[in-house]
């Protein structure tokens, strides 16, 4: 399968976290499943004139391009006309050419929440009138329209995340190559249901923090972050936690909040990332699947049953009380 | 004027990147850099709550993104008036520095050396060797040098939970105190990734290449192995051939805004390199001024405390998204030749005192840096105390101002915060590539590259190596550039 990659107005981020892939050889491992790197702006050879003979080439559809990865949110200013990023060398805008060559291709790939949804580029203002592909925040549409599907009949496939997490993308390709993904592998927001269908909060190293309430209240305590650090682990769709980043990382595990970069509109919560919103001290963004009531009953009782250990852990950035060592009697 | 010609898009860099030569005579008599892109990053900040800067800014660039990161925090951090503890600031060094090091990494095996593999130098003695090591995504290099980097960055996953994009870092210091157990592992980490550079890289030990203390050593230590050895040696060879220390000269005159600081010292040095006297003066950061007069923003030159981005599409005699900073009115380039002149190795100084800043001086002092801060980090991990604090905490005041002077790879980044009412009033980014792909300003005087790339040859308008080699010298980074 030919991949061709571009990339607009996002941060580059998505391919640095994809180059972290823990394959022993990514671009061997891509190789084997049958991918081949038509073009990408990082890792291949062709420049200037070269990678726009190439691009023409897909356009036409004298190069067939089965995965189409785009990378950054589409910029459609000022006014529409798309100057906000050229093409460099072609004197044409970026959306031209992405609405040109989606038209062509056999799948269609938003790689991260920039090309997903607007991403970070659409925060504050829009200064460059950032959308999605196939989203302009949480609303259908975009660059390419709602209707848009690619050749093999799918829309685009929004490998969410900011950045997105390596596996998400090389699995998502491989599922592809392997003929193994079609429309019931994506869920309500057209991600890929095997991480999507995830929670953050799943495999959280905070989990026994969460189970008692006992929360963190400034950078580098090790409690939930839930209460007061602006933690939406237990609503953002990703496995984070049982898939680390990095070797062994996730953003909970590196002490701070997740801002659930994988969903759309993230990029403006309406309070500030790293504080919990709340009314009468109860956090407003509660877990999606519990009802408030239960919620506020069982953290009263949950915290009242706190253990010391728990509580006094909860706001030190060390273990400062370790678990006692008691003979259980169970054999 | 002779011909015109457009270069672009220019791939193996960060981010969008176009280039326009005018060439008399088979020579570029004239540059203009072009940054086609313009987000608005400093648009999207005003108004908000002044802690959201450390989860956005690292979002204006996906392979620098710890250096904004640290910048922000230093700038929140001098807003707030914190004191960062011993912990803090060995954990923020070690993660800045992994970024860095990883960039210098991909930068020589991804983004510059897989030019020498190309066709058009078929021929060359050493262009077998460089095509099967170096070709890209097909040479061994990009085999074995991705998961290497790979492994190399788990060291963020310990320490920042993830690359890029982390909220580790905090005016305090970060947010990610590290166990006894998992300073081991990073020690590991540090250990596998130099043994890597040593085998590979290098040859020879970090210490030995970090011991090289001019051009003579240099090509000294190049001729004792075969040019096959290590990859350093079949660069060295393919720069000769080249002559590559002789292409690619800007200003030579140089800023680092100091790295790595460690109880008020920093590793590498803060400074000017003034080439008129060889000397370093001191860097005053009041003598920054943005010029805006050939790029698509409104506005008058301003110290970045009042700067303004407002774009223009329209302008006439625009051509960059790029704003223009001048020193004193100077143009000045940054990055890791930079950092190494004023902090003077010998080797750097030694390499400009000869033929002055060239497309062979930046590489080889961005794999000098490989060999310096690998060391360094060693010692830091060592240094770490499980059990001492991370980060200081405080308040944010409702009115303040804050600067954050940081090294990316790429050299000089700043960040400008003004707090007004609890809220971001005002912040201004000069990025490293910001100095060095600055278009004209207002005098006409070119930025460093349109500088650089005067008088090469440009015979081949469809593939200008020589201008791809000067152009990939400097790592431009272009998102960060026009953010």
């Amino acid at each position: 399968m030919n991949l061709l990659w571009l990339q607009s107005g996002g941060c580059g981020g998505c391919t640095m976290s994809l180059l972290c892939a823990d394959s022993s050889d990514l671009l061997g491992s891509l190789a084997d499943a049958g991918i081949r790197i038509l073009w990408h702006p990082s890792l291949s050879e062709e420049s200037g004139a070269e990678a726009l003979d190439l691009l023409a080439a897909c356009a036409a559809g004298d190069l067939p391009v089965d995965l189409l990865c785009v990378e950054g949110s589409l910029l459609r200013g000022p006014d529409g006309s798309g100057r906000f990023h050229m093409l460099g060398g072609s004197g044409r805008p970026m959306i031209a050419w992405v609405q040109e060559l989606a038209a062509r291709a056999r799948y269609t790939l938003a790689i991260g929440s920039c090309a997903a949804w607007g991403g970070v580029t659409a925060a504050g203002p829009n200064p460059a009138g950032a959308c999605g592909l196939q989203y302009d925040g949480e609303a259908a549409g975009g660059l390419l329209g709602a209707d848009y599907r690619s050749a093999a009949g799918l829309p685009v496939i929004n490998v969410a995340g900011c950045p997105t997490h390596p596996g998400w993308v090389v699995e998502t390709l491989m599922a592809l190559a392997l003929g193994q993904f079609d429309g019931d592998a994506l869920d309500a927001l057209a991600r890929p249901r095997f991480y999507a269908d995830q929670l953050v909060h799943h495999g959280c190293a905070r989990n026994e923090y969460y189970e008692f309430k006992a929360s963190a209240e400034k950078p580098s305590d090790q409690g939930c972050l839930m209460e007061n650090m602006g933690c939406k682990g237990t609503q953002a769709h990703a496995d984070c936690n049982l898939r680390p980043w990095n070797g062994s990382g996730s953003c909970t595990r590196g002490g701070y909040a997740c801002i659930s970069c994988t969903e759309p509109g993230f990029e403006e919560p309406g309070h500030p990332f790293v504080q919990t919103p709340k009314v009468a001290g109860i956090p407003i963004g509660l877990p999606s699947d519990m009802p408030k009531a239960w919620f506020v009953a069982l953290a009263a009782l949950s915290k009242s049953a706190t253990p010391r250990r728990v509580r006094d852990n909860a706001v030190a950035d060390h273990l400062a009380v370790t678990p006692a060592i008691r003979r259980t009697g169970l054999k | 004027m002779g011909e015109r010609i457009v270069l672009g898009p220019f791939n193996r860099v960060e981010g969008d990147l176009e280039v326009q030569l005018e060439v008399a005579d088979g020579r570029v008599a004239a540059a203009y850099v072009n940054s086609p892109l313009f987000r608005g990053f400093e648009q999207i900040l005003r108004g908000k709550d002044p802690r959201d800067a450390l989860v956005l800014v690292p979002r204006i660039c996906g392979i620098c993104s710890v250096s904004q990161s640290a910048a922000a925090a230093a700038a929140l951090r001098e807003a707030m008036g914190l004191a960062v503890p011993a912990n803090g600031e060995l954990a923020g060094n070690l993660v800045l520095a992994a970024e860095n090091l990883a960039d210098h990494f991909t930068h020589f095996y991804l983004f510059f050396m897989p030019d020498f593999a190309r066709e058009a130098y078929a021929g060359r003695p050493w262009f077998d060797a460089a095509r099967a090591r170096f070709k890209a995504v097909h040479g061994s290099a990009a085999a074995e040098a991705v998961p290497a980097r790979a492994a190399f960055l788990q060291l963020t996953g310990i320490l920042a939970g993830k690359w890029p994009h982390t909220l580790s870092l905090q005016p305090g210091g970060s947010a990610r105190a590290v166990s006894a157990a998992e300073k081991i592992r990073l020690y590991a980490l540090l250990r596998e990734f130099r043994r890597w550079l040593e085998r590979h890289t290098f040859g020879d030990t970090l210490e030995t290449i970090a011991a090289l203390d001019s051009a003579d050593a240099l090509a000294a230590w190049a001729a004792a192995r075969a040019p096959a050895s290590s990859d350093l040696r079949l660069f060295l060879e393919i720069a000769d051939d080249l002559g590559l220390a002789r292409i690619g000269r800007a200003t030579d005159r140089f800023i680092s805004h100091g790295a790595y600081p460690l109880a008020g010292t920093p590793l590498f040095a803060r400074g000017v390199w003034q080439p008129e006297t060889a000397t370093v003066a001191a860097f005053d950061p009041d003598e920054i001024r943005e010029d805006l007069s050939h790029a698509w923003m409104q506005g008058e030159a301003r110290h970045p405390w009042r700067g303004l981005t407002e774009p223009d599409a329209d302008k006439d005699g625009a051509y960059s998204w790029c704003k223009a900073p001048r020193l004193a009115g100077r143009v000045v380039e940054c990055g890791a030749l930079a950092r190494q002149v004023v902090d003077g190795h010998p080797l750097a100084r030694n390499l400009v005192a000869r033929d002055g800043a060239s497309v062979l001086a930046r590489v080889v002092c961005r794999l000098l840096e490989l060999a310096r801060v690998v060391p360094a980090m060693e010692a830091w991990v060592q240094a770490l105390q499980p059990g001492e604090p991370f980060c200081a905490q405080g308040a944010l005041p409702d009115e303040a101002m804050g600067c954050g002077l940081v090294e990316a790879a790429r050299g000089a980044l700043g960040h400008w915060l003004v707090i007004r009412h609890g809220r971001i009033a005002g912040y201004q980014i000069i990025a490293p590539t910001t100095w060095n792909f600055s278009p004209r300003d207002a005098a006409g005087t070119p930025g460093a590259l349109e500088q650089a790339l005067v008088g090469l040859p440009a015979d081949d308008a469809r593939v200008p190596l020589a201008v791809q080699h000067v152009v990939r010298s400097f790592d431009p980074c272009m998102v960060c550039t026009v953010h």
